[in-house]
C-alpha cells in the first residue's frame, strides 16, 4: 500500500517537473527527460510488472495533459518500461553503468519513434536534422541528469523494500 | 503468465484510449477536466517558487544598474510624452476617418484577458503551453491569444482553470494570414526545423505584381476560419518563387519572442464564422489533430502542414 501510494507520488511529481521544472533548465530549448528516468529506473529495479504501470502512468499522465490523443505516450512509455524490466536479472543495484546505457538507449528509442509516429507520417522527411537538432541533445542531456536522479530513486526504491521486507516479517 | 496478460491488456487499454480520441473529444473531456482540476494548481505554485527564486537573485544584481536605467527611463518618458500626445491626435483623426468608411465594426479593441503560463509541453518537438486561466474567465475553445505585440497562438483545451494553447510556431499549426498593405493572401505554418532561427515558414504567397518586399508587415487574414482578422504575426525575412512560378514562399520573423514569453493575453471574442458543409466536417476533424498522424487534414486550415515547401534543402 505504501510502495503505491509512494509510486503514484513519485510519478506524480515528475510529470508535474517534467512541465514546469524542466523548461527553466533547458539548454538551446531542450529539456531533459525525466520521465524515461523514472521509467527505466524502475523497470530495472523492480522488473517488468513495475515498469509496465511506472510507463504506463507516467505517459497516460502526460497525454491528458498536452496530447489530444490520449494512450499515445502511454503505450510508448508502457513498452519501454517493459522491456526494460527485461534487465531486472542481469542488473546490480549499486552499478551506474547499467542504467545509465539503458536509459540511453531507451531514449533514443523514443524519440525515433516520436518522430516517426508524429513527424514522419505528416510528411516531415529530414530525420537527420530531428536526429541531430532533438533526439540526441535529449539523450544526452537525460543521460547527465540520470547520473544525479538515479542515486535519488535507488535511494527511494531501497528504503520501499526495507519497509515491505519488515511488514512482511511482523506478518510472518 | 500474468506478466504478458497485463502488458497485452494494458496495450490494448492504450490502443483502445486512441481509438476513443480519434472518435470524439466528448468522451475524454471530464477526465482532462479532473485531472486538470489537480495538478494546474500544483503547477502554478512552482512556477512562483520558481520566478521568486530567481527575482531574489536578480534583486543583487540589479541594484547598481537600476539608477542608471532610471536616469534613462525618464529621459525616455518626457518623449514618449510628447510623442503620446501626437499619437493621440492621430488617433482621434484616424478615429473620425473610420467612421466614416464604417470601419470601426472591423477594428473595434477586443475584450481581453491576461494569463500566465504555468507549464509547457513535455517533449521536445511540440510547442503546446498551459495558462492559468480556464472557463471560468470566459475561455474558449479557438481563442485567438496574443501577447504584447502580436500573435501567439489558439486555445486548443479548456478546463474550469486551465488551457493548453498552441502557438504558431509548433510543428502541426498553421495560420491563414496577409501582407497588410498589399492584401496578399499567404499561410504561415510553424516548423521545428525552424527552432534556432526562431523564423515561421511563409508559403503559397499570391504576389503577382511582385509587390510584396522583405521587411512587409503580415497580419492574420479576413479569410481565416478561426483567427480575428488584423492581428499582426511578424514581418518577412526572406522570400523567393516557387518552382511553379504562381505562389512565393519565404521565411517570416514573429514580433513575439517566443523563448521568453510568460505572460499572454486572450481575446475574448471567438471568429464568427458560419460553418458551411464542408467546415462542418473540417470542425469535426479538429478532434483528431494534436499530432498525430495527419493524412487526413491537409487542408485544414488551422492544422495543415505545408511539406517545407517553404523550404528546399
Amino acid at each position: 500500500m505504501k510502495r503505491k501510494t509512494t509510486m503514484i507520488l513519485l510519478i506524480l511529481v515528475c510529470t508535474i517537473l517534467q512541465s514546469t521544472v524542466c523548461e527553466m533548465i533547458a539548454v538551446g530549448q531542450i529539456k531533459p527527460n525525466l520521465l524515461i528516468i523514472l521509467t527505466v529506473s524502475f523497470g530495472l529495479m523492480r522488473g517488468r510488472r513495475d515498469g509496465l504501470m511506472t510507463g504506463f502512468l507516467c505517459g497516460l499522465i502526460s497525454d491528458i495533459f498536452f496530447e489530444s490523443i490520449i494512450g499515445f505516450h502511454a503505450l510508448l512509455y508502457l513498452w519501454i518500461g517493459y522491456y526494460s524490466g527485461y534487465f531486472y536479472r542481469i542488473f546490480y543495484d549499486d552499478d551506474i553503468k547499467t542504467p545509465l546505457l539503458l536509459i540511453s538507449v531507451c531514449d533514443l528509442v523514443y524519440g525515433i519513434l516520436q518522430y516517426g509516429f508524429l513527424f514522419l507520417m505528416r510528411g516531415r522527411i529530414h530525420f537527420f536534422y530531428y536526429l541531430g537538432r532533438i533526439i540526441m541533445p535529449e539523450v544526452v542531456y537525460t543521460l547527465l541528469l540520470t547520473i544525479v536522479c538515479y542515486r535519488i530513486l535507488y535511494q527511494i526504491n531501497r528504503q520501499l523494500s526495507l519497509t515491505d521486507k519488515r511488514s512482511v516479517d511482523r506478518i510472518v | 503468465m500474468r506478466k504478458t496478460t497485463n502488458e497485452n491488456a494494458l496495450s490494448l487499454v492504450c490502443v483502445l484510449l486512441i481509438g476513443i480520441s480519434f472518435l470524439g473529444e466528448g468522451l475524454i473531456s471530464p477526465v482532462k477536466q479532473v485531472s486538470g482540476f489537480v495538478i494546474t494548481p500544483i503547477q502554478k505554485g512552482i512556477n512562483g517558487l520558481g520566478s521568486w527564486l530567481s527575482g531574489l537573485a536578480d534583486n543583487f544584481e540589479d541594484a547598481v544598474s537600476l539608477r542608471e536605467e532610471n536616469a534613462q527611463l525618464k529621459e525616455r518618458v518626457d518623449q514618449l510624452t510628447v510623442e503620446n500626445t501626437q499619437l493621440i491626435q492621430n488617433k482621434e483623426e484616424l478615429d473620425r476617418l473610420r467612421e466614416l468608411f464604417e470601419l470601426d465594426q472591423q477594428y473595434e479593441d477586443y475584450e481581453k484577458v491576461g494569463a500566465r503560463i504555468i507549464a509547457k509541453e513535455s517533449g521536445n518537438w511540440f510547442q503546446i503551453f498551459t495558462i492559468d486561466k480556464g472557463s471560468k474567465d470566459g475561455i474558449k475553445k479557438d481563442m485567438n491569444v496574443i501577447s504584447g505585440s502580436g500573435l501567439v497562438g489558439i486555445v486548443t483545451e479548456v478546463g474550469s482553470s486551465w488551457a493548453t494553447v498552441r502557438s504558431i510556431i509548433d510543428d502541426n499549426s498553421s495560420v491563414s494570414a496577409m501582407v497588410s498593405n498589399t492584401s496578399d493572401q499567404c499561410m504561415i505554418a510553424g516548423d521545428l526545423r525552424l527552432l534556432d532561427e526562431g523564423a515561421l515558414n511563409l508559403v503559397k504567397l499570391t504576389d503577382s505584381d511582385n509587390k510584396v518586399h522583405v521587411g512587409d508587415k503580415v497580419v492574420t487574414s479576413y479569410i481565416s476560419e478561426k483567427f480575428l482578422p488584423g492581428i499582426l504575426i511578424g514581418y518577412i525575412s526572406e522570400l523567393n518563387n516557387d518552382s511553379n512560378n504562381m505562389t512565393k514562399s519565404g521565411l517570416l520573423t514573429p514580433v513575439v519572442d517566443f523563448r521568453h514569453l510568460q505572460e499572454v493575453l486572450v481575446i475574448l471574442e471567438l471568429k464568427e464564422y458560419i460553418p458551411s458543409d464542408t467546415a462542418a466536417i473540417l470542425e469535426e476533424e479538429e478532434g483528431l489533430s494534436g499530432g498525430g498522424s495527419g493524412n487526413g487534414k491537409a487542408e485544414k486550415e488551422t492544422e495543415a502542414a505545408p511539406d517545407g515547401e517553404g523550404r528546399t534543402e
